[in-house]
């Protein structure tokens, strides 16, 4: 039975890999052997004992035995995650140790840090079978060195019960609105991720000439920032006992409200403002130096697959890339995916964060 | 001859352990971000504001840290009372605690965005060196002194400015250093309550590094900022020594008295009482918070439900951590020690000096190097036993400083004795060093626990298997949302809190009439 779906496997993978690819016969010792009836030759494919991916703190945090235990009951080979960090200390250290990488797959880098690794070129393309089930826009690089595992929108959330007369705002350029004056608490771009989607969404927003303006009427306006989401989110949104009833945080809060609520809650306390959701993708990659991409796609191919991307939403609270898997009911009913979220260029972004970052601080903090 | 060859030996130890992974990886790293060039970043206006803050902050953080701690110091130097032990123990328990933890508690008091804020937050964590380094000479000091200079017709002040005072110079100063060198390199303070507006050196070099990927600016600051290190601990070495000559201290229980008037009294517990409530207002927080909504948080703890986090393991995980860092740290500093005390040449001070250095270098710096330079002979970069040995890293300075004075107050004769009586170097070293030093170095492998138990620097930097330990999964659960993680994060805290407080009460315990430098 595990030979079966093993050698289904890889024969989807040399299926992927086209006709006339010979998959390459490495030398690791204490690997399995497993011989396979390809088209149009016989080719013997070596399974390591144990495949190593590299991934940022938030990711490895949620891993447990259960995570891939079918992809080792399949295959036979263990999965271990390497925390590295936030994305983009990960992203260094796997720049890094391009000569000798520690882990085969790479997880989590998320479309701004994109660029920067690609010039490193430490990726080997690998085009999934099941990318067919993930939406076009998600991939992003036709050179298909990243796949798309998953994404997440960073949106203004709403305190519901602040807005019971009045209504919350619809979009970004409302917020500089009196009605809305010293209601919105923001991260710093400079420490934060959330912080820096909502100041890519503004400058997607207004260009590169308006965005200055515009968070100038946001100062004015009253708007609260602090350095990270938990303080924005814990300390200063009124639903947790704050004073500001908008807060920059996740299309994925208001389910997260209900599903840990304490006592259960039939409606979610918060609400999701869709016209102000940047999207962030997140992406896996098999990493240039690792002795085992065979394996290593066998292994994207069970990331987008449906065991592992039903366990997204409710593990890491994003949306999964596969649009073939149900979501949960929380997250059908508490939340929504924006169908035209803002984004930017990947390249735009990298060529420009440091700047963007610097101007911002002295624009907003004054340094 | 001999034992010279001996010594030689016994230094491999310490020289290869700083060597390898510290000396190594850090210069490994540096030369491998500055090949691409620096930049312009060490001459440009911002780096200037940078360094102006990050100095400037320093000198008042340790200023003010001074003025909270001097008057604790004083009443705790001079009166014997129920509870001493646990006040001493309780201002050290900051000192120990991670920042991440500690920096949301000061966010919850309205001081975000603030200069005050940190400042606030560098007093609370670093009254403690003020406290123990000071305090430790000064509850020792013998009273003989100053009742001759009041018998002679001197003032109060005046016998405190001529006699005291001298005598605790050396200590002062090296404490202020040592405060200093621990602001001068803040990080997670910094970021947590400074935002953007207040930017130290290790926070630029952070943001370099993680954020703009800028490896070439990252690594033209971590010189910069080694150089700085490089000069506090010079300073800190001189007084250090100066301090270590001719002091004739008296057993704590000869020196202390109860407060006998009631102005005494008064004064004793009005200090105690009111440095106390400053330290203990940001962890009262913690506490109280943990019990927001209930006991959800607490629950959370030993149920985690469907989300991969178990909090038992992670106190398993550190505490495992903090005994095989504890061992590894007093193995290499009891060596360094013995080896430093014996020496007082150049040699003997700059090795006791590079010791030290992990204290100030950046964990950015130590994270990546180790990442680039550990993959040969063995690949180390994904070892469990990285994390120890980065805790070791920093822990092996609180081990020498424990052990250091009572090691060079062996008298050399008992030494040369036991080697004229045919002992081996290697039993010089067991049955005179170690059988007079084992008690300070039962307190250094104490605080190395303790220093183990919360840090949070390098081994946020390590790629290392998924072996979360209480401060990581503190802050892990800090990033996700939900009600209940963010109590059960506070509830840990307070679990790690407990701990630590009860590990620096053991070591106070040891530590009755033993020296130590801290």
């Amino acid at each position: 039975m595990r030979t079966t779906a093993l050698i289904l496997a890889v024969g989807m993978l040399l299926a992927a890999c086209g006709d006339t690819t010979e998959v390459q016969d490495t030398t690791t010792t204490n690997a399995t052997s497993v011989t396979t009836t390809g088209d149009p030759a016989t080719t013997v494919v070596d399974l390591p004992e144990t495949l190593t991916i590299i991934s940022h703190d938030s990711f490895a945090g949620g891993v447990t035995d259960e995570t891939f235990a079918t992809f080792t009951d399949e295959t036979g080979i263990e999965v271990e995650v390497l925390p590295a960090g936030d994305a983009g200390s990960m992203t260094n250290q796997a720049i890094l140790t391009r000569d000798n990488p520690v882990a085969d797959v790479l997880f989590g880098i998320d479309d701004s840090f994109l660029s920067r690794a690609f010039d490193a070129d430490i990726f080997v393309p690998y085009a999934s079978p099941l990318l067919d089930d993930v939406p076009e826009r998600l991939q992003i690089d036709d050179e298909q060195r990243v796949t798309p595992i998953d994404f997440g929108d960073v949106c203004i959330n709403y305190d519901v019960s602040a807005y019971a007369d009045t209504a919350p705002p619809l979009n970004i350029e409302q917020l500089a609105q009196p009605e809305y004056a010293s209601d919105l608490v923001v991260e710093s771009p400079a420490t934060s991720s959330p912080g820096l989607a909502f100041l890519l969404a503004t400058i997607a927003t207004f260009g590169e000439d308006g965005w200055k303006d515009y968070w100038t009427a946001l100062v004015d306006n009253g708007v609260n920032i602090v350095s990270d989401w938990d303080t924005a989110y814990y300390q200063e949104f009124s639903h947790w006992g704050g004073d500001d009833p908008l807060v920059v945080s996740y299309a994925s809060s208001p389910p997260a409200e209900v599903i840990f609520a304490d006592p259960p809650v039939d409606e979610a306390p918060t609400g999701v403002v869709d016209e102000t959701c940047y999207r962030q993708i997140e992406f896996a990659g098999i990493l240039a130096g690792s002795e085992h991409t065979e394996a290593a796609g066998l292994l994207i191919d069970f990331m987008l697959g449906p065991t592992f991307q039903e366990t997204i939403p409710l593990t890491w609270f994003v949306f999964p890339a596969n649009e073939t898997v149900t979501l949960p009911q929380e997250f059908i009913d508490h939340t929504v995916i924006p169908a035209s979220p803002i984004s930017l260029e990947p390249g735009l972004v990298e060529d420009n964060r440091e700047r963007w970052i610097e101007e911002w601080s002295e624009l907003v903090l004054g340094s | 001859m001999n034992t010279r060859a001996g010594r030689v030996a016994l230094a491999i130890v310490p020289v290869g352990f700083i060597g390898y992974f510290f000396v190594y990886p850090v210069t490994r790293i540096l030369i491998l971000s500055i090949a691409d060039g620096f930049g312009d970043v060490l001459t440009s206006a911002s780096t200037r504001s940078v360094l102006w803050f990050t100095l400037w902050q320093a000198a008042a953080s340790t200023l003010l840290t001074f003025v909270v701690a001097m008057p604790l110091t004083a009443v705790l130097s001079h009166f014997s009372f129920r509870g001493r032990s646990l006040v001493r123990a309780l201002v050290t328990v900051p000192f120990v605690l991670p920042t991440v933890v500690v920096g949301s508690a000061f966010v919850a008091l309205g001081l975000s965005n603030s200069i005050w804020g940190i400042l606030a937050a560098h007093v609370f964590f670093n009254v403690a060196v003020v406290v123990r380094t000071v305090g430790g000479v000064w509850s020792r000091l013998d009273r003989g002194v100053v009742e001759a200079a009041r018998s002679l017709g001197a003032s109060p002040l005046i016998a405190f400015l001529r006699t005291t005072l001298p005598i605790l110079g050396p200590s002062i100063a090296a404490a202020l250093s040592i405060v200093f060198l621990f602001t001068f390199t803040s990080f997670g303070v910094v970021l947590i309550l400074g935002g953007l507006t207040y930017r130290t050196i290790e926070v630029e070099i952070y943001q370099k590094a993680t954020t703009f990927l800028d490896l070439g600016a990252a690594g033209a600051l971590a010189i910069l900022q080694l150089v700085g290190v490089v000069a506090i601990l010079w300073a800190y070495g001189r007084y250090q020594r100066t301090r270590s000559v001719g002091l004739e201290l008296a057993p704590e229980d000869r020196v202390l008295r109860p407060a006998r008037s009631t102005t005494e009294r008064v004064t004793l517990w009005s200090v105690v009482g009111g440095t106390l409530a400053l330290l203990a207002t940001p962890l009262l927080v913690l506490v109280t918070r943990s019990f927001r909504g209930g006991l959800g948080g607490w629950a959370f703890l030993t149920n985690p439900g469907r989300l991969a986090i178990t909090p038992g393991e992670a106190i398993t995980n550190s505490l495992v951590f903090a005994l095989v860092g504890a061992v590894i740290a007093t193995i290499v500093g009891l060596i360094a020690a013995s080896l430093i005390s014996r020496g007082s040449t150049v040699v003997a001070s700059t090795f006791d000096m590079v010791l030290m250095l992990p204290l100030g270098t950046s964990a950015v710096t130590i994270g990546f190097g180790f990442l680039v330079a550990l993959d040969e002979p063995v690949d180390l970069r994904g070892s469990v036993l990285l994390v120890p040995l980065a805790h070791a890293l920093v822990a092996v300075p609180f081990v020498v400083r424990s052990t250091l004075p009572t090691l060079r107050a062996i008298r050399a004769d008992l030494r040369e004795a036991a080697a004229v009586l045919g002992a081996s170097p290697r039993q010089v070293f067991r049955h005179v060093d170690l059988a007079i030093v084992a008690r300070a170095a039962m307190v250094g492998a104490g605080f190395a626990a303790a220093v183990s138990l919360g840090e949070f620097g390098a081994t946020s930097f390590i790629v290392r298997p998924n072996s979360v330990t209480i401060p990581t999964l503190i802050f892990r659960l800090l990033g996700r949302p939900g009600a209940v993680t963010f109590t059960a994060a506070m509830a840990l805290s307070v679990i790690l809190m407990l701990l630590t407080t009860a590990l620096i009460l053991s070591i106070d315990r040891l530590r009755a009439g033993e020296l130590g430098e801290f």
